[in-house]
C-alpha cells in the first residue's frame, strides 16, 4: 500500500487472514466432550457414598459431638450437620420420634417427645443417624442463585462461603433438612462428608467417632469397596425417593417409619 | 443436658428467634423465610397489577381510566424500586446481592430476577419518559424565565430528563405515543412474567408440598393484578378526597380546579372495580382449584397439609384471606349503587386478602415440618432488639411499606402525575 488507503478489498483480506492465524492455535487444542474431561480427572473414578447401619446404632451421638467439633459448628446451637433421630413405634400404631440436640448426648430421656412411655407398650424402638445425602442430582444445587453451592466431580455437594449470599433457597430446597445457616459464618452449611479429610485418605470424623460401625464411607465406584459390596448385594433403602434426588447415603434396616 | 439458652443466646441461629417448634421437626428447620419474603411477592405483585391498570388505558384505549393510568405508571415505577429491597433485608450476606448479576445460575429461578428485573425497569423507565418528554421540555422552557437557586436547579434536571430530545412537534408527538403503547402492551407480558416467576420460586420447590403446584405462577400473576388494581384505586380515592378535603377547609377555594373540587369520580371508581372483580373471580378459582384438587387426590403430604389449612391457619386462611379479603370486598363492590366510600372499604380488604394468601403461602409453607410430623409456628417480632429482629420483623416489613409512597410522593414533584390540567395530555 502505497498511498497508505485502506481500500475494502484490503479490508476484508487483512480480516480474513487475521482471523485464520488466530484459529489456527485453536485447532491444537482437543474439544473434550464433558464425560471425556470428567475421564481425565482422577477424581471422577471415586464417588463418595455412605452406609448406615440402623440396627448397629445405639444413639450415643458420638458421631454428632465428633462432628460439631471437628466441622466447627458451635456445639451449644441447635443446628448440626448431622443427627440421630429416635424412633419408639407404640402398640397402639403410633410413633414417638425425637431428637433432643440432634441426640448429640445420647438419649438417656425415657420421656419420648416429652411423653412417659411405659416400655411394656413399645413394639419397636430404633435409632436412625441422619447427615446430607449427598444426592446425585441436588436440588440445592439446582437452586442456589449464584452457584455458590456446587458439586464436586466425586459427587459430593459444598458451599462456597466466600460466595454464599445466604438468601437460603437451597435450605427451602433440601428435603432432608440437612441445611441450615451457619451461626458464625452467616451462610448456607452443610455436611461435607468432612472433605478436606475423606481427599486426604481419611474417613469422616464420624465414621471414626462411631463405637459400633453403625456408619461408613465409601467409594461406590470402586466394586471392591466394602460399602459397594453391600450396597451391591445387600438389601437397602435410600430416603424420600420420591423426590428423585438420588440419595447416596443408603441405609440397613430402614423402616416405614422413618421421615 | 446443656441448657441450650445458656450458651445459645449469644450465638444467633438465624430463625430460632422466631420460631416455635411442634412435635418432631429437623434439628436445622427453622421458618428461614419470613416476613420480608412475604413483602417481596407482595410488592411485585403491587408492581404488576399497578402496570396492567395503566396499559388497560394505553393500549387497550379505556379512556375512563386516563387519569388514573398516569398515576398508575408512575407509582408502579416507585413499586419497582423498593420491590427487590425486603430481599435484601433478607439476605445473610446482602453486601453480595451484585453476584446474582455477576454470577447468576440459570437452573434458580431466583438467578434470572437481575435480568427480568432490569428489563422490567427499563420498560416502565422508558414509558414514564415517553409519557412526559413533552412536560420536560416544556419545563426547561418554562423555567428558563424564572429565577432563583431553586428553579435553576429544577431546570437543569429537567434539561437532563428530556436527554436532549426537544422536538415537540406534532409529528413527534404521535412517535411518542405509539412508543408509549408500544411498551405498555410489551411491558404486560413482561410484568406478568416478572410476577409468575415469583410465583415459580415457590411453585417450583418440590420439597415443599405446599407451595409445589403449577399453578402458583397463575394465581400469583392473579392475585398480583387484583392486589396492585385494588392500590391504586385506594390511593386514587384517598388523594381525590384529600383534595376535596382541603377545598373545604381552604382559604382560597376559588383558586382550586374542579377536578379537585369533586373528588374521586364514581364512573373512574366503577370501572376500576369492574377490572378488579373479575381478576378476583380468576384468582380465587385457581386457588380453590388448588385446594379442592388437593384434598381429592390426598398425597402422602395432605394428612399435614389438612392439619394446617384446616386447623392451625384456618383463621389466616379462611376467615381473614378468603372472608374478609375475598368474600366480603366482592360483595362489597358488587352490591348496586357503589360509593367512594364503599369502593375505598373494599380496596383495603383486598388489599389485606391479598397480603395475607402471600402470607399464608410463605409462611404457610413453613407452618409443619418436612418430616411430615410436626409443627412450626412463626412469631413475628415486634420490638426489635437487633438488627435481624429489626429487619425481619414488623417495622421491617413497615418500612418496606411505606418506601413506595414516599418514593411516590417524590417522583409526583418532577413528573405531576396527579394534576390533570385542562387540555394537559
Amino acid at each position: 500500500m502505497t498511498n497508505m488507503k485502506l481500500t475494502r478489498r484490503d479490508f476484508i483480506m487483512t480480516a480474513v487472514k487475521g482471523a485464520a492465524v488466530a484459529a489456527l492455535p485453536l485447532s491444537a487444542f482437543k474439544i473434550l466432550s464433558p464425560s471425556e474431561a470428567k475421564a481425565a480427572i482422577k477424581e471422577a473414578n471415586v464417588r463418595w457414598g455412605f452406609l448406615v447401619d440402623t440396627h448397629k446404632c445405639v444413639g450415643c451421638g458420638f458421631c454428632v459431638k465428633a462432628c460439631k467439633n471437628e466441622n466447627e459448628v458451635p456445639y451449644d446451637v441447635p443446628v448440626t450437620r448431622t443427627w440421630v433421630e429416635r424412633y419408639v413405634v407404640l402398640k397402639d400404631g403410633k410413633t414417638l420420634i425425637d431428637t433432643p440436640h440432634g441426640g448429640r448426648e445420647g438419649f438417656t430421656e425415657q420421656k419420648v417427645q416429652e411423653k412417659d412411655v411405659d416400655p411394656k407398650n413399645i413394639a419397636k424402638a430404633f435409632f436412625v443417624p441422619k447427615l446430607c445425602n449427598q444426592c446425585e442430582n441436588p436440588p440445592c444445587v439446582q437452586v442456589c442463585p449464584v452457584g455458590a453451592t456446587y458439586q464436586t466431580g466425586n459427587g459430593v455437594v459444598l458451599v462456597d462461603r466466600t460466595w454464599c449470599i445466604g438468601c437460603g433457597y437451597c435450605i427451602m430446597a433440601c428435603p432432608y433438612g440437612a441445611r441450615f445457616f451457619h451461626p458464625i459464618h452467616k451462610v448456607a452449611e452443610k455436611c461435607t462428608f468432612c472433605y478436606h479429610r475423606i481427599t486426604k485418605g481419611m474417613k469422616t470424623a464420624c465414621v471414626d467417632a462411631c463405637p459400633f460401625g453403625a456408619r461408613k464411607i465409601g467409594n461406590l465406584k470402586d466394586p471392591n469397596d466394602p460399602v459397594t459390596k453391600i450396597v451391591m448385594t445387600e438389601r437397602i433403602g435410600i430416603l424420600k425417593d420420591a423426590f428423585g434426588t438420588k440419595p447416596q447415603v443408603f441405609y440397613l434396616g430402614l423402616d416405614d417409619n422413618v421421615r | 443436658m446443656i441448657p441450650e439458652a445458656a450458651h445459645g443466646a449469644e450465638l444467633a441461629i438465624h430463625g430460632a428467634e422466631w420460631t416455635i417448634k411442634e412435635l418432631f421437626t429437623y434439628p436445622n428447620e427453622y421458618i428461614y423465610w419470613t416476613i420480608q419474603i412475604v413483602m417481596y411477592p407482595y410488592l411485585t405483585g403491587l408492581v404488576a397489577g399497578a402496570f396492567v391498570l395503566s396499559s388497560l388505558y394505553h393500549v387497550f384505549g379505556q379512556h375512563e381510566l386516563k387519569n388514573i393510568a398516569k398515576f398508575a405508571l408512575v407509582f408502579s415505577f416507585a413499586l419497582l424500586i423498593v420491590a427487590p429491597m425486603p430481599l435484601l433485608f433478607h439476605l445473610q450476606q446482602p453486601q453480595r446481592n451484585f453476584e446474582v448479576m455477576l454470577t447468576p445460575h440459570f437452573t434458580s429461578a431466583i438467578a434470572a430476577f437481575g435480568m427480568v428485573y432490569s428489563f422490567y425497569m427499563a420498560i416502565v423507565a422508558s414509558e414514564i419518559w415517553f409519557v412526559y418528554r413533552k412536560f420536560f421540555v416544556e419545563q426547561t422552557i418554562a423555567l428558563k424565565t424564572k429565577e432563583g437557586i431553586g428553579n435553576t436547579l429544577l431546570r437543569y434536571l429537567y434539561n437532563i430528563l428530556t436527554l436532549g430530545a426537544y422536538d415537540v412537534s406534532e409529528e413527534a408527538l404521535h412517535k411518542d405515543e405509539r412508543a408509549v403503547k408500544l411498551l405498555a402492551g410489551l411491558g404486560i407480558p413482561v410484568a406478568c412474567f416478572l410476577h409468575g416467576y415469583a410465583g415459580f420460586i415457590f411453585g417450583s420447590v418440590k420439597a415443599n408440598a405446599l407451595w409445589m403446584t403449577p399453578l402458583m405462577p397463575v394465581i400469583f400473576i392473579m392475585s398480583a393484578i387484583v392486589s396492585g388494581i385494588a392500590l391504586c384505586m385506594l390511593t386514587d380515592i384517598v388523594i381525590m378526597e384529600w383534595k376535596k378535603f382541603r377545598v373545604k377547609t381552604s382559604k382560597k377555594p376559588w383558586e382550586m380546579t374542579a377536578e379537585e373540587i369533586g373528588g374521586a369520580e364514581i364512573h373512574i371508581i366503577k370501572k376500576t372495580s369492574t377490572y378488579l372483580l373479575g381478576f378476583l373471580i380468576a384468582a380465587i378459582t385457581l386457588e380453590l382449584i388448588d385446594l379442592i384438587f388437593r384434598g381429592y387426590t390426598a398425597m402422602k403430604s395432605w394428612d399435614i397439609l389438612r392439619t394446617v389449612i384446616y386447623e392451625k391457619d384456618f383463621n389466616k386462611i379462611f376467615i381473614m384471606q378468603y372472608g374478609m379479603g375475598n368474600v366480603v370486598p366482592f360483595i362489597l363492590l358488587l352490591l348496586p349503587g357503589l360509593t367512594v366510600r364503599r369502593a375505598a372499604v373494599a380496596a383495603v380488604l383486598v388489599l389485606f386478602g391479598v397480603f395475607m394468601m402471600r402470607w399464608n403461602v410463605v409462611i404457610g409453607g413453613q407452618a409443619f415440618s418436612l418430616t411430615f410430623a410436626g409443627f412450626m409456628h412463626y412469631h413475628l417480632p415486634i420490638i426489635p432488639h437487633n438488627a435481624e429482629t429489626f429487619k425481619e420483623g414488623l417495622f421491617g416489613a413497615l418500612f418496606m411499606g411505606v418506601l413506595p409512597f414516599v418514593l411516590f410522593w417524590i417522583f409526583n414533584k418532577i413528573v405531576p402525575c396527579l394534576k390533570f390540567k385542562q387540555g394537559e395530555e
